[in-house]
């Protein structure tokens, strides 16, 4: 049986130390690895002019304001922090207050975010519209703030 | 061999190198995976394409998830599958292992591709794009790429049992995107949702999706199963076949 667990003890300890190279990898590359930043990280890092990110968090409620030609400004929050946006063009279908959103673009010179996309946050409930409905009416709507979605239509 | 029966589990796989009793196994076992793959892929279809309710939020497009979801979940098992069959290979030597996961790879790979593609169409309507470079995309487009490193290298040498030891140690290695893809969705802020089903607080999604979800998974499962053990078989013939020819040949 020598050989058998002296294999085993050799793999065992190379998978456990690239586990290790990979933990400490993924721990380095943590800004890299994150797919946005919240308005809250936006504020305390001042971007320089023209830096392209990702911005997520929540369509801020009732900060919707639409101009001519599908020009639309709004205000992305983190419940702490909340980031004006312009934008240009087609919104997917599930952009709407209190909707999780990402944008991408730069910060302008006036202080508002410049998005050339803006893409939906879909979150993790799924239910049929009936359900929603009845929860809406019995109080246990939104119990987490995890989820703030699709109080209201804009549309 | 020297098999002491303290080693009980290590008794039961050793069992089954013997390939004449796989066989029997594999024989017995085919029939039933294939029925209930039938049974539960028509349920499952019916109900989740036709009998299901849309979502508050998605609409109709929800359907989409009762492929998308066991795709992917199955994409995860049967990698994870093979790189436990490719430690048995490397540690045990045990001859039906590497056959395991050169009969899975392709497979895994297809449910890769299918997780892809139906999260593409998913992804333009809801997110407004096919493809992001988040981390969960990013990590399931990887695994992909790790099936089919897995397929080419266990073809790429003259003789068999150098291919698959070398896609054993591959697999081994590429184990360590499986967490990552799974805890992708917690770990960093992705544009991908968190599980809804696979949770600790239990599952987020309504019985009448949750249902429908779960038949298509056990659907999944035992289509993979049959397919497996059919290309298993096939290979096991192959190599009979391989050896004869060698034998009449010397003979």
């Amino acid at each position: 049986m020598a050989p058998k667990r002296r294999r085993m003890t050799i793999i065992l300890v190379a998978l456990g130390l690239l586990s290790a190279a990979t933990v400490l990898a993924l721990t380095a590359l943590e800004d890299g690895v994150v797919f946005f930043i919240s308005p809250t990280d936006l504020a305390a890092q001042t971007p320089k002019p023209g830096q392209r990110l990702r911005l997520g968090g929540l369509v801020e409620e009732g900060s919707i304001q639409r101009g001519d030609d599908a020009q639309i400004t709004f205000e992305v929050t983190d419940l702490e922090t909340a980031v004006p946006v312009t934008y240009t063009g087609i919104l997917p279908d599930l952009f709407r207050e209190g909707q999780g959103v990402v944008v991408e673009g730069a910060m302008g010179a006036d202080g508002r975010f410049a998005a050339d996309s803006v893409l939906a946050k879909h979150d993790e409930n799924y239910m049929p519209a009936e359900v929603a409905e009845a929860l809406k009416k019995s109080g246990r709507w939104q119990e987490g703030a995890e989820t703030p979605a699709t109080t209201g239509s804009t549309e | 061999m020297g098999l002491k029966d303290r080693n009980r589990p290590a008794a039961t796989m050793h069992r089954y190198a013997n390939p004449a009793r796989f066989l029997r196994l594999a024989r017995a076992v085919q029939p039933w995976a294939a029925v209930l793959t039938i049974i539960c892929l028509g349920a499952g279809l019916y109900l989740g394409l036709f009998a299901s309710p849309a979502d508050y939020q998605q609409g109709e497009s929800v359907r989409i998830m009762y492929v998308h979801v066991p795709a992917a979940w199955m994409a995860l098992f049967v990698y994870t599958s093979m790189a436990a069959a490719s430690f048995a290979a490397l540690v045990w030597k045990h001859p039906l292992a590497d056959l395991f996961a050169k009969a899975a790879a392709p497979i895994g790979a297809g449910f890769t591709l299918i997780a892809l593609a139906t999260g593409s169409l998913w992804g333009k309507p809801m997110w407004g794009a096919w493809w992001v470079w988040d981390s969960r995309l990013t990590s399931v487009l990887v695994l992909f790429f790790l099936y089919l490193g897995h397929i080419a290298l266990t073809n790429a040498f003259d003789e068999p049992t150098r291919g698959a030891r070398a896609a054993a140690i591959l697999a081994l290695v590429g184990f360590v995107n499986v967490p990552i893809i799974k805890f992708s969705v917690d770990w960093w802020n992705t544009l991908h949702q968190p599980s809804s089903v696979l949770r600790l607080d239990g599952p987020t999604i309504d019985p009448s999706m949750l249902w429908p979800l779960l038949l298509m998974g056990v659907a999944f499962t035992g289509y993979f199963l049959c397919v497996v053990i059919l290309r298993m078989r096939a290979e096991i013939a192959a190599r009979r076949i391989r050896a004869l020819r060698y034998s009449r040949a010397a003979g």
